[in-house]
């Protein structure tokens, strides 16, 4: 076990090699550029390929055509880039093919700038490109668990063969935080891909790439399918972090970055004995509603704090379902959710009366 | 314990590269340590800062938004950043290249002439670690023999042979604290 | 009885969806005849692409990918690269390689990757209903340039073989028509030096064939292909714009 200080954005590329990926097509954007950087020096370490593409439409197509393959491989961007590939994504999940997507959000909308943001939350929960279809989004909020959940977001792609979307942002990518790495690196075992198209080489059957359904009645049990999947996700993948949630008088639900100003402000009430507490969100789809919802059961109110104009607060107040008065804390366009500030926005709202 | 640093100062100056020295030299007491840099389009020349956070307990939040620490190598760190010390806290002034006093009455100020002084070791180079060898001496933040060992991984081999004059530039520092100056 | 003439192993028993008199169906048998006979069928596979061919994975009986549009190339640089002892081979219209794909087959041939693309060039976009392609010819009449296709607006049509034979990355190119018995001999030759070029690693391969498409000229079948012989091949001169020293 070796301990050494990491950048996120190095730490998703090592995590990334750790779990079995061999290929990473890619084109370049900020604020994620350290992380192509590292994977075009490492892959070809242990025998992989990193490849430069022509655009980001080029890089998921390129995923698209080794996921396929049934390689182990992964993309990564930031906002325009993630939003050029929504197409290729819609794609992958019609044709179910495993593959890992990492975005580091930048503030936003059109070219916004290259400072940390959670803005494209909509657009990785809800889809994000044509049709009715989930992408698994995990959202990790240090380095340690960038590495942890590299690994956790190949498997996931493999089991349901799925797109799995890793969202950062440029604080989790550019930070620096101690990791511990085992010494020996595992030769990834990879499931059998029996689906792939890989050339039939002796199979009696062929093997088909594909999200055409042109006659309706078979597109709607490819939906249908596609839709249990999703269940089956939904019911068996949420995952969350409580911070002091026990006996909470209010809870704070945040993710990535934004959770880590919260647990400060967490830290801060609880000096002064005030019970508030922190639900962060480590899958943020599927959401993990059943948390939620379990804690309005016994909470006074919720404060979602996030690095948008309010996004994941729909899916709380989803959860919440009017049981319990759900409020919103947001910094955008690249700024930053300070503690203080937090802080003083939920004592308002504590002293005040929440509802 | 616990300190939370900023560092800043033109790009070019090693900020980034002071702040990741004494976050390696963190780990290597075995503290909880986070590096963040802040960054932009300009890839030189342009303001750099970074913060450090070094405490005994998991670390909650990255970001350096009120630092106990404070060190500025240049004058306009100094006008953006003084008033979000902590009351009570440390400002590092370097005086080779700010004209200017820190406002601020309510923190203890140091003001290091820290490139005439590296000038005088034989590098401007070191200017830093003048200052970051005043900030061991004064808050204890983290040991000078763990910033010795961080030194010989921080650096790429072929710069190991600095590690000597660094090394001088840090303990010049400290003696300054101990010597008692707050020019 | 002797059997004199058959369906290539390589093509599903399954009627094609084309039009009559479409030429796309010459040309699926020419390339499921050269992987018959390299012997490469187990390792062929095909990636089809949007229009009017994009059911093309189903009659290759090969290993196949649906790519969306015009991304056919950076598909196939992905099988490709993951497994480089496969022959692949993408086939795309003017449409989806020459519009929306330009940039996708562009850089894939820059790269010299190493897989054949079949580039079938009708001058027009046939499955959305007749439109103009970028290599719809000068005054030809489409239901989007129903004046005829002007330089002014329009501007004029694209010859992809040309450009990408510039391409250090490419390594064999050729044109060929199927409007005649003699040519559709020649365009098999091509499609199999093209897929021997890939075997041999030596970088990217494109045929593009000449097609005629009926129903969206509004000609009969044979006066397509004398519409195609008298008009497209002066613009579009058939030949081998690129092949490497060791091809015949």
């Amino acid at each position: 076990m070796a301990k050494i200080l990491m950048k996120g954005n190095e730490a998703i590329g090592e995590g990334a090699v750790r779990a079995g990926c061999r290929y990473f097509f890619g084109y370049p954007i900020t604020p994620q550029s350290e992380l192509p950087h590292y994977l075009a020096k490492r892959l070809p370490e242990v025998g992989g390929l990193y490849l430069q593409a022509e655009s980001e439409v080029a890089s998921i197509n390129m995923v698209f055509g080794a996921a396929g393959a049934g390689a182990r491989v992964m993309t990564s961007s930031s906002g325009p880039g993630i939003s050029l590939m929504q197409e290729g994504i819609s794609y992958l999940a019609g044709a179910e093919l495993p593959c890992v997507i990492v975005n580091m959000i930048r503030g936003g909308p059109g070219l916004g700038n290259i400072a940390p943001a959670q803005s494209d939350y909509f657009q990785a929960t809800r889809g994000g490109g044509h049709g009715d279809y989930r992408v698994l989004v995990l959202a990790p909020s240090s380095v340690q668990e960038i590495i942890d959940l590299m690994q956790d977001a190949f498997d996931l792609a493999d089991k349901y063969r799925n797109p799995v979307m890793l969202a950062g942002d440029g604080v989790l990518g550019q930070m620096m935080e101690p990791v511990i790495l085992d010494d020996e690196i595992k030769p990834p075992s990879l499931p059998e891909k029996s689906w792939a198209a890989t050339g039939r080489m002796g199979r009696d059957r062929k093997n088909l790439i594909n999200s055409l359904y042109i006659v309706p009645e078979n597109c709607e049990i490819h939906n249908l399918e596609l839709g249990r999947k999703y269940a089956a996700m939904e019911e068996s993948e949420q995952r969350w972090e409580d911070y002091h949630t026990e006996g909470a008088e209010m809870v704070l639900v945040a993710f990535g970055t934004a959770a880590r100003v919260c647990k400060a402000v967490v830290d801060m009430f609880r000096e002064e004995g005030r019970p508030v507490g922190l639900l962060r969100p480590i899958t943020l789809w599927p959401f993990p509603w059943k948390r939620v919802s379990a804690l309005a059961d016994s909470v006074r109110c919720f404060l979602t704090v996030e690095m948008n104009m309010g996004q994941m607060v729909e899916d709380i107040r989803l959860a919440v379902n009017g049981k319990r008065p759900v409020r919103f804390y947001g910094r955008v366009g690249g700024m930053l959710p300070v503690a203080r500030d937090v802080y003083r926005e939920a004592l308002k709202i504590l002293d005040g009366g929440a509802d | 314990m616990f300190e939370a640093i900023l560092i800043a100062g033109f790009g070019g100056q090693g900020v980034l590269s002071t702040g990741q020295l004494l976050a390696y030299a963190g780990m290597v007491e075995g503290k909880h340590v986070a590096w963040i840099p802040s960054y932009g389009p300009e890839m030189r020349g342009g303001t750099a800062n970074c913060g450090v956070t070094i405490s005994s307990r998991p670390i909650s939040s990255p970001v350096v938004s009120e630092p106990t620490v404070l060190i500025v190598m240049n004058r306009p760190s100094l006008e953006k950043f003084q008033n979000s010390v902590v009351k009570g806290g440390i400002i590092f002034v370097n005086s080779s290249l700010i004209d200017l006093r820190a406002s601020r009455n309510d923190v203890r100020v140091f003001y290091v002439p820290a490139n005439e002084m590296a000038e005088e070791l034989g590098s401007g180079k070191v200017a830093n670690n003048i200052i970051l060898g005043a900030l061991i001496e004064l808050t204890g933040v983290v040991s000078p023999g763990a910033v010795e060992k961080s030194l010989q991984e921080v650096l790429p081999p072929h710069h190991h042979k600095t590690i000597p004059l660094n090394l001088k530039a840090l303990e010049t520092g400290a003696k300054l604290v101990r010597n008692g100056q707050k020019t | 009885m002797k059997k004199v003439f058959t369906r290539p192993k390589s093509l599903k028993d399954m009627p094609f969806h084309y039009c009559p008199g479409c030429t796309h169906g010459i040309v699926h048998r020419l390339v499921a005849e050269v992987i018959d006979e390299m012997g490469i069928f187990d390792r062929a596979i095909a990636v089809a692409p949007v229009g009017c061919s994009v059911f093309c994975y189903e009659y290759f009986d090969c290993d196949a990918y649906q790519a969306s549009h015009g991304r056919a190339p950076a598909v196939a640089t992905g099988i490709k690269r993951v497994l480089p002892d496969r022959v692949v081979f993408t086939y795309q219209g003017d449409g989806d390689m020459a519009a929306i794909g330009t940039g996708e087959v562009v850089h894939a041939a820059a790269r010299g990757e190493k897989f054949t693309v079949i580039f079938i060039n009708n001058a027009i976009y046939a499955m959305t209903g007749g439109q103009m392609a970028p290599t719809t010819l000068l005054g030809q009449v489409t239901t989007t340039t129903p004046y005829g296709r002007s330089r002014e607006v329009n501007g004029c049509p694209v010859r992809m073989s040309e450009m990408l034979s510039v391409l250090d990355g490419s390594a064999y190119i050729a044109r060929v028509s199927v409007h005649d018995p003699p040519n559709v001999a020649r365009a098999k030759r091509a499609i199999r030096k093209a897929f021997e070029v890939q075997e041999a690693g030596l970088g990217f391969t494109m045929v593009e064939v000449l097609s005629s498409c009926p129903t969206n000229w509004g000609l009969s079948p044979l006066k397509a292909l004398k519409w195609l012989e008298e008009n497209m091949i002066p613009y579009y001169p058939l030949g081998e714009y690129k092949k490497p020293a060791e091809v015949g």
